[in-house]
């Protein structure tokens, strides 16, 4: 299959040669071709590249970190002679040398989703804001329980590496919650009395579950669950069930996802903040014309190092001052 | 022993009466206390594990303090191993026959798709649904044993391929994406059987936490009181040897990968009510942690030594770490580290008691 894509690339490379600008080839890497995520994220694309009329082509690795296979793909990229790829790295510095190479080669290159560290190893970033994802969460809680000097919060995180993910979403719950979160890139470093503890889920419904039972052995009370995504979620749902508890505490995630935005419609996540990898891909292809067009650049955000795709949060239970949408608007607009 | 005449023989011979005249003696000389030590663990292997636990819930009982003695803490983390060490029985019984399984985390998780699949998205009956789930699991575990005894792979080599192999088949069944609490809740909620409590005072008991023990005690007798469960013992100690007494080893070997893939569809079904929901992308790691399991458990690597009563306490030692530490305050990764000493330490003491002198 990969061979199939190679030749059929380095054939499109030989005629995109011969023909005119407008004939551009995008490129779509991903992490991984199986989570719905960045299945999500090809269909935009395709979608975008289509209504252009432009090619793409899209790769994968075959499992999350699997660097040596994007880093083949760019090169392929390059071979190709695409105007642009987009790419959301596996290694977020591990892949800085090939895609210095594919800028040197005058193509545009944009990451999608996870920033390059730095960030201007790419030309641009287009990303979900993470902190903002969780702030909205973290001060949709804090308006929902209203006195929150009572809160007892478990923080269910990603694993022990602390990606920026992880710590970005994290720390943007705890100041969205009203929480002083001390150093902004560290979990786990706050002396709030009313955080319980922080656990690791793996983002997935086992560690979600297992994270619960440890959170609660250490206070049974936890009434503030923050998960680092639904699958997470939904275990740290079951744990709360099994103990009988699941009506004393709220639940909030992130993500977006359509199993996560289900549970918000049944009541099992409070509020969850969504993602849009479609309008990432759709953005990210759009850049990528403009560019091959007359090489105008994408701009990040003001105050960002970024360009923020937006975040929005979707519970059934709206507070004042915070902008939301429904569980039933969000599943036509959730991804997987 | 050899009576002998002192005067007799050759004048080069006389000397002999000063030599040891014991021959081949097996008689228990007094040993240093260390080597008694050394050699009642080689005599009862499990005797390691079990101290190790034992020390283990004492000390973290100290450190941690109350929380951690409680009946309900304790039945936690039973029912936090359980998956866990349902997989390192099925891992054990490979394991003694000199062999590994990479494969087996990557068995359950694809047949709890397949069993989610088939009862919640398609709506078979549950009982069929399991049913079949347990046939693909054995057939997953007939794939291994059949590339290890045909082709003659080495078992690593095979289970690491179809690791890889039952993983994307899993991926590409459930599409990446999980089954719901609620969804199998409705169509087919006996999927989720092992989840049940048991409550005792404040101790809650899963099915699962039970069918794991019960689960190893089987495995116990059919090791141990069966010509079959000898078998394998004997293939893990030498195999050719075991073949020139007459043992069908081949067939023997694909027998216990398809025990052990059965195992694990077992442990799938017991999964779906640990976690909840059927998630495909749990358990990634679980096939190192069933190798952990055992290996601080005592059973030896090199096969056919070991009791697997050992891999119920291994994880059940891990366990207990991880619960002790976790609720004495220590991150995470730290928790990690201290199971990578164990593994170590378990493995030197191993390596030490095979090193026992008659």
């Amino acid at each position: 299959m990969k061979l199939l894509l190679t030749s059929s690339a380095l054939a499109l490379a030989a005629m995109t040669t011969g023909a005119m600008a407008q004939d551009a080839t995008a490129c779509l890497i991903t992490k991984t071709d199986t989570n719905p995520f960045f299945v999500k994220m090809r269909e935009g694309a395709t979608e975008a590249a289509n209504a252009a009329g432009i090619n793409l082509l899209t790769y994968a690795g075959a499992i999350d970190g699997d660097v040596e296979a994007q880093v083949a793909a760019v090169e392929t990229c390059i071979a190709a002679g695409a105007a642009g790829i987009l790419i959301t790295p596996s290694d977020s510095r591990a892949l800085a040398p090939v895609v210095t190479q594919a800028r040197e080669a005058g193509i545009l290159v944009i990451a999608l989703d996870t920033p390059f560290e730095p960030a201007e190893t790419a030309d641009a970033t287009f990303a979900t804001d993470n902190f903002v994802a969780g702030q909205l969460i973290g001060q949709w809680a804090a308006a929902t329980m209203g006195d929150t000097s009572g809160a007892r919060i478990a923080l269910l995180d990603l694993n022990a590496s602390e990606i920026s993910v992880d710590y970005l979403r994290d720390n943007g719950f705890l100041q969205g919650f009203g929480v002083d979160i001390m150093d902004p890139t560290d979990i786990g470093d706050e002396t709030d009395e009313r955080i319980v503890g922080n656990d690791v889920t793996n983002g997935n419904e086992e560690g979600g579950r297992t994270a619960m039972e440890n959170l609660l052995q250490l206070d049974p009370g936890v009434n503030v669950v923050y998960t680092i995504n639904e699958p997470a979620a939904a275990g740290a749902y079951e744990a709360l069930r099994a103990f009988g508890l699941e009506e004393q505490a709220i639940i909030v995630s992130v993500d977006g996802g359509c199993p996560g935005v289900q549970n918000v419609a049944e009541g099992i996540i409070g509020a969850t903040s969504m993602q849009f990898p479609l309008r990432m891909a759709a953005m990210g292809i759009d850049a990528i014309i403009a560019f091959a067009a007359d090489g105008t650049r994408p701009e990040n955000t003001p105050g960002l190092d970024f360009f923020n795709t937006g975040v929005t949060l979707v519970t059934d239970h709206p507070v004042e001052g915070i902008d939301s949408i429904t569980s039933q608007e969000a599943l036509s607009l959730c991804w997987g | 022993m050899a009576e002998r005449s002192t005067a007799s023989g050759q004048e080069f011979e006389q000397t002999l009466n000063q030599s040891d005249t014991s021959v081949a003696d097996f008689a228990n000389k007094r040993r240093a206390p260390l080597q008694r030590v050394q050699h009642t663990l080689h005599a009862n292997p499990t005797l390691v594990p079990i101290i190790v636990l034992a020390v283990a819930i004492v000390a973290f009982g100290l450190i941690a303090g109350e929380r951690f003695f409680t009946p309900f803490n304790l039945t936690l983390i039973m029912q936090q191993v359980s998956i866990i060490g349902i997989l390192a029985a099925a891992q054990s019984l490979v394991i003694i026959t000199a062999g590994i399984d990479l494969s087996v985390a990557a068995i359950m998780v694809l047949i709890s798709v397949i069993m989610g699949n088939l009862g919640v998205s398609l709506g078979v009956p549950t009982v069929l649904a399991l049913l079949l789930g347990f046939v693909a699991g054995a057939a997953a575990g007939l794939l291994n044993g059949l590339l290890v005894t045909k082709i003659k792979l080495p078992p690593f080599i095979v289970t690491l391929g179809t690791w890889n192999i039952f993983f994307a088949l899993n991926l590409w069944l459930s599409g990446a994406q999980s089954i719901r609490s609620q969804d199998i809740d409705a169509n087919a909620s006996f999927l989720k059987f092992f989840g049940t409590n048991i409550i005792l005072g404040s101790a809650r008991l899963t099915y699962g936490s039970l069918l794991m023990i019960a689960i190893f005690l089987v495995l116990w007798y059919v090791l141990n009181k069966t010509a079959w469960g000898r078998h394998v013992y004997m293939i893990g100690d030498d195999k050719e040897a075991a073949e020139m007494a007459g043992i069908r080893t081949n067939r023997t070997l694909v027998q216990v990968y398809m025990v052990a893939g059965f195992i694990c569809a077992i442990a799938a079904w017991a999964s779906i009510g640990r976690v909840g929901a059927i998630s495909p992308q749990s358990f990634y790691e679980g096939n190192l942690s069933s190798i952990t399991a055992v290996v601080i458990g005592g059973i030896s690597l090199f096969g056919g030594r070991g009791s697997i009563l050992g891999a119920l306490f291994g994880a059940l030692i891990v366990g207990v770490f991880e619960s002790g530490l976790r609720l004495a305050g220590v991150d995470v990764l730290w928790q990690v580290f201290a199971t990578g000493w164990l593994i170590i330490i378990a493995v030197a003491i191993d390596q030490w008691i095979r090193k026992v002198s008659a």
